[in-house]
């Protein structure tokens, strides 16, 4: 049993120069070495000793995740005042920065302009606690509905998705994985011989892919008939209803193969019949349903993918395309396809690639109409600026001449010249910001023109456009930083900082005057553009307040706790 | 009474017992678990001392006077022991017959606690109290506030009550539990007044030993450590162990592989203790891998613990010198070890075994790694067999009969005796409700119980006729779950009660407040204002309706007062109380009439985990950090036991149904049971590799079922004390156990946010629990989970904090909506 679990031990401590600038603050000067030490040992000590207790109070608070309070009520255990002015009632996000061979968690607190504060609308108040009842089971079976988890979570469907034999339904039938198989085998004498677990029958491999059950209940059933109608009915009002129950509803699951195939025999027909407005709103539910957070859809991609390119690369989508904007549900489609390509995409299915492939195919053939060219281009385009990078850039001088050919030539047909006029279009608004990203700033009309033939021109000023908008958008970000330096003055003697993502959820904005001094390095830390960043940091300081000490301490603090 | 109160009077004054251990080192029939457990916990909780009333207990317990009347008799001792922080402990001294020496005392610890330390001793050695003086912890040298040092003395004052004496027949060779003799009363827990005589006359021998050490608490605990060996040997000894141990035969290896742990421990904290810190850290790397999963936590601490300094004040420490680690081993296998360290002249390890281990040698086959396995765990090893082997009372009390209204006649008066035939073999195996007294049963008037209101016999009448309309559950038959969410409580929900009639929720929540709901549509009112009430007709009929305030009705009522999380919540049978529990270390009673807190009872001085309402009201128990459990009445303002023994926080509480005794899960992994009657410790299981969280008794109360963090839940025999069951599936700590009304299935909730349902009846039907293992205590439990688990409900990221199976078998269950 212990070789199962090896146990992890956290050997930290303090830093000594920790305690040589905690003690500075105070206003020791020289702390001799053999002090520090001393003094980190005992500071580490018992800060895991608090970090121990604190738990204790998570526990019994019925959480899994620990909080301010629980420190200050552990260190109220051990008679020692609590930290004031650290409560949040949320779990507080830490953020880790690493570099230069240091690790540290930090927790970011945003400067907060006291006159926006006082200037904003009081917050709402937040709800009362209030009950509510609902039925986990009914006689043994847990009803579908949205108090209830969905039957089978994200998860569970993605290993029956990907890995058909090794799931298992959850709940009642508990037949598949024997757990304890360690113990159970060996435990074969006193009294558990006459239980011997399953009947198993040697050598037959036991383990059949459980059958999925395609049965509708009446309500489902109920459910189905009226999302569809509303999906594909006239009532807009009723229609965003229904895509928002399909983006949301947790209890899909069992509806998925009949929605997926609604779409796709809905989009074989009302191709045919060119119904533009009824393949917009089909679409518009394969997004709904790619949105749904509880739906893992790689099953029925299948039959999703075929539809949707239809919808990019069809020759025609509606009835009259000269007038009708049909080029819009290309664009929709071909984002959505790009969608299904990122979740989905594997090394062993390969969607990507097929896809990529099969635009290129029919963007290459010359024979291929205006309106599937704008859609494979789209569809290429939206797969990121690698693709624009390595199969639209290179063909710019030759489609640049097609398009020359239609629009300057004898208009031989108004839809062509349309369908021309678009494509342009398309490729001057994907290619443009790659290439100003690719080549270097001077942007010469020639020298495009050589590049890229007939489009060039055009190009340029697109690029020119571009690198204009990128770098007023470098402004903005420049002067924010700006300002900080200037409250700054100060940086921790912190390793480069780390870029971080905007997909990081960014704690609730709070006053916080006893941060106004120190607040300000950790926001250095955590400005996305790191080149930025090195500018600030100017000669180090420790921040003065007492406040501060203990913060830092609380983080290691919690770091223990991770550890 | 008088007599009763002459007792404890002398076990107060009684001087310190409790020291380094001068007499040899293994005492049979010492029981350094409780007793020691009791002093230790003391010394850190501040006020009302565990001891003291543990001591108090021990007086009833001298005497066994089946007719004792608790409450009385729990006033006297409470009055007699003087209050910690929070009572006033000059008044409590007065009015008992040796009133000097009380007042005495009660002047000491003032002076302590305003650190006069000086006129402290001059009072002292006036009074000539100097032997007791250094006893009660050296003056002077006190590092903790002047509470702490309080509590030390009464500390003192508790072990002195305890058995911790040389037993009789004091075998001082290495023959631990070779003396069967004295162990039945001597091994029952803490206070356990083991016959008069034995403290009385261990006293005086210990006195001198510690008069001359002038040491303050801790240090002379921790210097039994004090032995110089080599540090540079620690890993070859232990490694040499190791060898020793791998290489035995199979039979005898998982065995004796149990002593790692304890060795490992005790040999870390002598390098600590010597101040060898560089070996202490590479003795811990490089063996602690070596040790069972399950004592990770423990080990965590020790690992931070690298300095002499560290070593004070640190409770899992204290826990490990304080009480002895108990191993059960066969006889064959304890003559192979003692021949090995002798053919080796392995002092060191041979002082630990002797010193810090009491090694429970039993004859026969050595025990298989599983059975090990199974009960194993707890911090302070297995329990003793002797420990288990008090009789206990769990069959279940004679329900009072009770007039039945005209027209419920044919439902309710041939209740009693078998109106639906069906019914009545079921009654009967259920042990409840049967006329004739249940053999298991206690005396009806074992503990005084309050009378029946005519309000109770309403509830009783209408408790009937649900029964009628009970469902029988079954494997066939799953009880449907109705979930109340708490919403938008933000993490905050930390306790949940349901009325017996399943008519109020109660929510005891992080912010202090106590939120009371009615989940019926009857609202909540509180009664009229004192003026407004004098205007009532009282002898109206319908008085009681009149005195309430219609204008106050609402389904929500707030209770402000803690000032601290809410940590327990218990209603009272009738549902004119509620209870709660907080951290702030008070145990509030809210009058569920005027919605107003009516008693603060303070005691604990530290967060309170839990707390429970008797059965049959008027009792109830609570117990927190201070690692005590204390019994109290609604209408004592202090409590009548304290149930000390744990060497870890009570977690959590539970009465069984028949009201006489009072389980307690710790964090320490053990479950105890206690006798309400006489405080007595009557059981102790272990076997649970984490902190126990929940507790249930089976409604016939012969069972018993615990969950902890660890996930699994384990059913125990209460009759026999022995394991019965291990319900393995929750992969998160166990929040919330019940049984179904008939005791057909067992709800589980758990923080990884599902219910689970298990068949209880399978789970307990073929128990062979014949006179060997009865005996012997070795148990194997069949490997069955899978077959137990009747269903898994996943909740929505809603922790299940509460469970309540309805009079008609319908489970509620609550938790908080904590979206992640």
């Amino acid at each position: 049993m212990a070789e199962e679990k090896k146990l992890k031990l956290s050997n930290t401590v303090l830093p000594s120069e920790s305690m040589k600038v905690v003690a500075e603050s105070m206003g020791i000067a020289q702390m001799p070495e053999e002090t520090c030490q001393l003094l980190t040992d005992e500071v580490s000590y018992r800060i895991k000793e608090i970090a121990q207790d604190a738990l204790k109070f998570m526990h019994m608070g019925k959480r899994q995740k620990l909080t301010t309070s629980d420190i200050d009520y552990a260190l109220k255990l051990k008679n020692v005042e609590p930290l004031y002015g650290f409560h949040a009632q949320e779990f507080i996000p830490f953020r880790f920065a690493s570099g230069g061979g240091r690790e540290l968690y930090f927790y970011e607190e945003k400067e907060v302009d006291l006159s926006d504060i006082i200037n904003t609308p009081l917050p709402r108040v937040p709800l009362d606690v209030c009950l509510k009842a609902h039925w986990l089971s009914i006689e043994g079976f847990q009803p579908a509905i949205p108090e209830n988890p969905p039957p089978a979570p994200k998860e569970q469907q993605k290993a029956e998705a990907t890995e058909p034999l090794k799931s298992a339904k959850p709940g009642q039938e508990e037949d598949g994985p024997l757990k304890g198989k360690g113990q159970g085998a060996v435990s074969a004498d006193g009294k558990g011989k006459e239980k011997k677990a399953p009947p198993l029958l040697e050598g037959v491999p036991l383990r059949l892919k459980p059958r999925s059950i395609h049965e509708l209940s009446v309500e489902q059933q109920l459910y189905y008939k009226e999302i569809t109608e509303a999906c594909v009915g006239s009532c807009e009002a009723k229609r965003a209803e229904a895509l928002q129950s399909i983006a949301t509803d947790p209890g899909l699951y069992q509806m998925l193969p009949r929605f997926s195939t609604f779409i796709s025999e809905g989009v074989r027909v009302n191709v045919v019949q060119n119904n533009l407005a009824l393949l917009i709103y089909l679409m518009r539910m394969v997004k709904a349903l790619m949105d749904n957070p509880t739906l893992y859809l790689e099953k029925y991609v299948h039959e999703l993918i075929p539809a949707v390119m239809t919808c990019i690369v069809s020759r025609q989508l509606c009835l009259r395309p000269d007038v009708d904007n049909h080029w819009a549900l290309r664009d929709f489609a071909a984002r959505l396809v790009a969608q299904i390509c990122k979740h989905f995409s594997t090394t062993t299915n390969n969607i990507q690639s097929r896809i990529t492939k099969t635009f290129t195919k029919s963007w290459v053939d010359e024979k291929t109409p205006w309106t599937t060219r704008y859609g494979s281009i789209a569809g290429l385009a939206e797969l990121g600026h690698d693709v624009i990078k390595t199969l639209i850039l290179p063909r710019l001088q030759q489609e640049g001449e097609r398009i020359r050919s239609v629009l300057d030539g004898p208009v031989l047909s108004n839809i062509d010249r349309i369908g021309a006029d678009h494509v342009q279009s398309l490729l001057l608004k994907h290619c443009a910001p790659v290439l100003a990203k690719l080549r270097p700033p001077p942007d010469n009309q020639d020298a495009f023109r050589t590049d890229f033939g007939s489009l060039g021109p055009l190009l340029c000023s697109h690029v020119v456009k571009a690198r204009a908008q990128a770098a007023l958008q470098a402004q903005q970000v420049n002067r924010t930083t700006l300002t900080i330096t200037q409250v700054t003055g100060a940086a921790f003697s912190f390793p480069a900082a780390p870029a971080y993502t905007d997909t990081l959820p960014s704690p609730p904005v709070r006053p916080s005057n006893h941060w106004a001094a120190e607040g300000s390095w950790l926001h250095c830390i955590t400005c996305s553009d790191s080149s930025v960043c090195k500018g600030c940091s100017a000669p180090p300081a420790f921040p003065t307040s007492n406040q501060v000490h203990s913060h830092v301490v609380f983080v290691w603090c919690l770091v223990f706790t991770a550890g | 009474m008088a007599a009763l109160a002459e007792e404890q009077t002398e076990v107060v004054i009684k001087p310190d017992p409790e020291g380094p251990p001068a007499l040899p080192a293994t005492q049979p029939g010492d029981c350094p678990g409780e007793g020691s457990g009791g002093s230790h916990n003391s010394s850190h909780n501040g006020g009302g001392g565990g001891g003291v009333a543990a001591s108090s207990a021990g007086g009833d317990g001298g005497t066994p006077k089946p007719a004792v009347a608790p409450p009385a008799a729990a006033a006297a001792a409470a009055t007699a022991a003087p209050g910690g922080a929070a009572g006033a402990p000059a008044a409590a001294a007065e009015g008992i017959a040796s009133q000097d020496r009380q007042t005495l005392l009660a002047v000491l610890q003032f002076l302590r606690r305003s650190n006069l330390r000086e006129s402290e001793e001059i009072l002292r050695r006036e009074a000539r109290l100097l032997e007791e003086a250094a006893g009660a912890g050296a003056p002077g040298e006190m590092d903790g506030p002047g509470a702490e040092a309080t509590s030390a003395l009464l500390s003192r004052v508790a072990a002195a009550a305890g058995p911790t004496g040389p037993g009789p027949g004091s075998g001082s060779g290495p023959g631990p539990g070779a003396c069967p003799a004295s162990a039945g009363p001597a091994a029952s827990g803490a206070g356990t007044g083991n016959s008069g005589a034995a403290p009385t006359a261990a006293a005086p021998a210990k006195v001198g030993v510690v008069a001359v050490e002038d040491q303050p608490d801790v240090s002379a605990v921790l210097s039994a450590y004090n032995q110089q060996g080599d540090p540079a040997m620690y890993e070859e000894y232990y490694s040499g162990l190791k060898h020793f141990i791998e290489c035995s035969l199979d039979c005898h290896r998982a065995e004796l592989s149990q002593l790692f742990y304890p060795l490992f421990v005790h040999m870390y904290l002598e390098l600590v203790y010597n101040q060898h810190e560089n070996e202490a850290k590479s003795f811990f790397e490089k063996f602690h891998g070596d040790q069972e999963c399950y004592y990770q936590d423990d080990l965590r601490v020790l690992s931070s613990l690298t300095k002499k300094e560290h070593m004070k004040g640190n409770e899992t420490m204290l826990d490990f010198r304080t009480s002895k680690f108990v191993l059960r081993i066969s006889r064959d296998s304890y003559q192979l070890l003692k021949r090995h360290l002798q053919e080796k002249q392995n002092n060191q390890i041979w002082n630990i075994v002797q010193e810090h281990l009491y090694i429970d040698i039993f004859d026969g086959m050595p025990r298989s790694k599983q059975q090990i396995d199974a009960m194993v765990g707890s911090m302070a090893g297995e329990a003793k067999r002797e420990a288990n082997k008090a009789k206990v009372f769990f069959g279940l009390l004679k329900e009072p009969e009770i007039e039945v209204p005209l027209d419920d006649e044919d439902e309710e008066g041939e209740n009693e005796e078998g109106k639906p035939k069906k019914k009545k073999p079921k009654k009967d195996s259920m042990g409840s409700k049967s006329k004739k007294q249940d053999p298991n049963a206690p005396p009806q008037n074992r503990i005084p119980l309050p009378e029946l209101k005519d309000s109770d016999k309403l509830d009783k009448i209408m408790n009937m006729k649900e029964t009628t309309k009970r469902v029988r559950l079954g494997p066939d038959c799953l009880p449907s779950i109705c979930f109340y969410t708490f919403l938008n409580a933000y993490q905050g929900l930390t306790a949940v009660d349901v009325t017996d009639d399943s008519s109020l929720i109660a929510g005891g929540f992080a912010d202090s407040t106590v939120r009371v709901w009615s989940v019926t549509p009857k609202k909540l009112r509180s009664v009229k204002t004192a003026t407004d009430l004098s205007l009532i007709d009282k002898e109206s009929d319908d008085v009681l309706e009149r005195i309430m305030d219609e204008k106050t009705a609402s389904e929500l009522k707030i209770l402000y007062g803690h000032s601290g999380p809410v940590y327990g919540a218990s209603f009272s049978p009738d549902r004119n109380y509620l209870l709660s529990s907080s951290e702030d270390g008070t145990v509030r009673l809210w009058s569920l009439q005027t919605f107003t807190c009516l008693v603060g009872y303070k005691g604990h001085n530290y967060p309170v985990w839990d707390t429970q309402f008797s059965p049959y009201g008027y009792y109830f128990v609570s117990g927190g950090h201070d690692r005590v459990a204390r019994l109290w009445a609604t209408d004592h303002y202090q409590p009548l036991r304290i149930f000390a023994g744990h060497l870890a926080d009570v977690n959590c509480t539970r009465f069984h149904p028949n009201s006489n005794y009072v389980a307690t899960g710790s964090a320490d992994r053990t479950v105890r049971l206690w006798d309400v009657l006489n405080g007595n410790c009557v059981r102790i299981f272990t076997g649970h590799k984490g902190p126990i969280h929940s507790l249930a008794f089976s409604p016939n109360g012969r069972f018993l079922a615990t969950g902890a963090t660890d996930g699994r839940v384990l059913l125990w025999d209460i009759g026999h004390g022995l394991m019965v069951g291990e319900l393995k599936g929750h992969t998160d700590t166990v929040c919330s156990l019940k049984f179904s009304r008939d005791g057909e299935i067992l709800a589980s909730g758990s923080m990884d946010n599902t219910v689970r349902l298990w068949d209880a009846i399978k789970a307990f039907e073929d128990l062979e629990t014949d006179d060997f293992t009865t005996a012997t205590g070795h148990i194997n439990l069949p490997e069955n989970s899978q077959d137990l688990l009747l269903g898994t409900y996943m909740t929505k990221s809603t922790p299940v904090v509460h469970l309540h199976f309805t009079r008609r078998n319908l489970v509620l269950a609550a938790g908080a909506y904590s979206p992640q």
